[in-house]
């Protein structure tokens, strides 16, 4: 009767899941989508607590423990994820896509030391590959996390792909002599092995520009994904199986569409070509660069008829979405035409200016997405470009060599006049410099993106 | 071999769970607007917290004097737990701010702004 309800709490898990996921894929669904599958997850949870009988017909032991790391998890959890700032989001999201992945890499663990021996091949390959994937995926998802928190910068050594190349034949050979019992001493060879995986993970992130992290995290939580369904099969667990397959085909898919949106394969974003091509590209461009003072900037924005804004990276770093909005409202009192224009790869992760922008209240009628926003560009006085630098390169258009060759950019160059905001010259992620700002209807407005929009509200009120 | 097709015979539900749910994810994300990329990544990763059922599990099943593996058990079952609900809290804020605008979109104080005379 117990297991007969347990089983059906599992499937209405599933089924929230599944539900759940479809409603976050649509902009007015998305938030009670969240909720859904939330729901789901408690009923599955507490399904377990009080229903599951192991094989030899026990409730399950230890509810104290249980209980405390329950708890504690989940303060922890809600603290952090209450006390986050939006622009340092794709970090915690980082964080607990590795956190899953420990979660499976210790399951894994822990069932390999209760082996009794005399299991099948096939058990021990999947408390392996769990373990495997886990720690991978949690290791990898540290580095990420440091990457984007800028706590960790990014490190090419001579040999690294080959090392990246040699470390998971190794990682396979050595798994299949465990699994066919070469080893005298199979705990041994089993802890070698979650070292050799952790060491990877490191490697395999290590090498990858930070503006590519969002794919990244997108694989590991595919892959984190993964080693869930592992575990499905290991406690024979449909809930488990559907909500880590569903995540792992749904990541690989996001983790495609993203590499789509900026017009790179994943082969390429993996083996890191940015790294390899930055010294070709560097001394490509020489030219002059004109400046433009705060109040010259200020007039043009305050007598436009029409002005884009081209938020990026920069605002994000800055915070400069609240007074971004501030100054969006004071041209529109005045009459001006303002819209956002956004580059799905802009700021940290795709669609994380959408994020930080309805934060700050602005309008999403009013949030223009690439292709929209190319066809207002030649009708724009104004563009104003506020910290973003490699989504309106316009060698993505005119330059195969390039790495960024191909990727689909915001056409600014286009409109009358384009005010660029940057803290300096520094080339963006992608370090590569920018034709757009030598070009004549350019002007560079340098400073910390939330400090000038402050100076230009101050001027454009003054007007 | 033969192990292997008994494993599959053993567990073919879960085959079948595997293979469907493989192209469910796909047709579920497939059409995406970009704006929601990382709120479903997020949302997603707070669902693949559901290894905390495995970590539950395992955690019960130890014996309560095995003080190494009740360790382990603990340390899974908080990772687990601060997958599950911060993925799912973090999303709920992100999503949180798509939605005033959204339910109340008239009252709204930003004016749908259109050229007008100066």
């Amino acid at each position: 009767m117990e297991t007969s309800i347990l089983s059906v709490c599992y499937l209405i898990g599933s089924v929230c899941f599944i539900i759940g996921l479809k409603m976050l894929s649509h902009p007015e669904t998305a938030r009670r989508g969240n909720q859904v599958s939330a729901t789901g997850m408690g009923i599955s949870i507490l399904g377990t607590l009080l229903l599951y009988r192991t094989d030899n017909g026990q409730h399950l032991h230890n509810y104290g423990w249980i209980a405390g790391s329950l708890v504690i998890g989940a303060v922890v959890g809600t603290r952090a994820a209450r006390r986050v700032k939006m622009t340092a989001m794709p970090e915690l999201v980082s964080i607990f896509n590795g956190m899953g992945g420990l979660c499976a890499a210790l399951i894994s663990t822990l069932e390999f030391g209760r082996l009794a021996g005399g299991e099948t091949v096939l058990h021990l390959l999947i408390i392996l590959a769990g373990a495997l994937i886990g720690s991978i995926s949690f290791a990898g998802s540290m580095i990420a996390y440091g990457k984007l928190s800028g706590k960790m910068k990014d490190l090419t050594f001579p040999g690294q792909q080959v090392t990246n190349l040699v470390v998971p034949a190794l990682i396979l050979l050595l798994s299949v002599g465990l699994l066919c019992g070469i080893s005298v001493t199979p705990a041994i060879l089993f802890y070698i092995l979650l070292a050799l995986s952790l060491c990877y993970g490191v490697l395999f992130v290590l090498p990858i520009g930070g503006a590519d992290m969002p794919v990244v995290i997108s694989l590991l939580n595919s892959l984190t994904g993964v080693a869930t369904a592992f575990g499905g099969f290991l406690y024979n667990n449909q809930v488990m199986l559907t909500g880590g397959i569903l995540v792992g085909s749904a990541c690989a898919i996001l983790t495609l569409l993203m590499c789509k949106a900026m017009n790179r394969s994943l082969k390429n974003v993996l083996i890191g070509s940015f790294g390899g091509t930055k010294a070709a590209a560097l001394p490509g461009t020489q030219g002059t660069y004109k400046e433009v003072s705060i109040s010259d900037a200020a007039m043009v924005l305050g007598y436009a008829h029409k002005v884009m804004i081209v938020p990026g990276y920069g605002l994000a770093v800055a915070q400069a979405q609240h007074t971004c909005h501030e100054l969006e409202k004071l041209l529109s009192d005045k009459g001006v035409e303002v819209k956002y224009a956004i580059h799905p790869v802009a700021g940290r992760m795709p669609g994380h200016m959408n994020v930080l922008l309805a934060e700050a209240n602005v309008s999403y009628d009013d949030l223009l997405e690439t292709e929209q926003s190319n066809e207002q560009f030649p009708t724009t006085d104004v563009v104003l470009i506020l910290g973003a630098n490699d989504v309106v390169n316009p060698a993505a258009e005119n330059d195969p060599s390039s790495p960024i060759y191909g990727m689909p950019i915001l056409e600014v160059g286009k409109a009358k006049m384009v005010i660029v905001n940057k803290r300096s010259m520094r080339p963006g992620y992608a370090g590569i410099d920018n034709q757009l700002f030598f070009q004549p209807n350019t002007s560079m407005l340098f400073g910390d993106a939330k400090g000038v929009l402050q100076q230009l509200i101050n001027q454009i009120k003054a007007l | 071999m033969e192990a292997i097709l008994n494993f599959i015979q053993g567990h073919l539900e879960m085959f079948y769970i595997v293979i469907l749910s493989v192209f469910l994810g796909v047709e579920v994300i497939s059409r995406v607007p970009s704006v929601l990329h990382t709120p479903l990544m997020s949302g997603a990763n707070a669902i693949h917290g559901v290894i905390i059922i495995g970590s539950i599990i395992a955690m019960g099943s130890v014996k309560p004097d095995d003080y190494l593996a009740l360790v382990l058990g603990f340390i899974a079952v908080i990772v687990g737990t601060l997958n599950v609900v911060g993925g799912f809290v973090v999303t709920d804020r992100m999503l949180e701010m798509f939605k005033p605008r959204k339910g109340v979109a008239g009252k709204d104080e930003v004016p749908k702004s259109k050229p007008l005379n100066k």
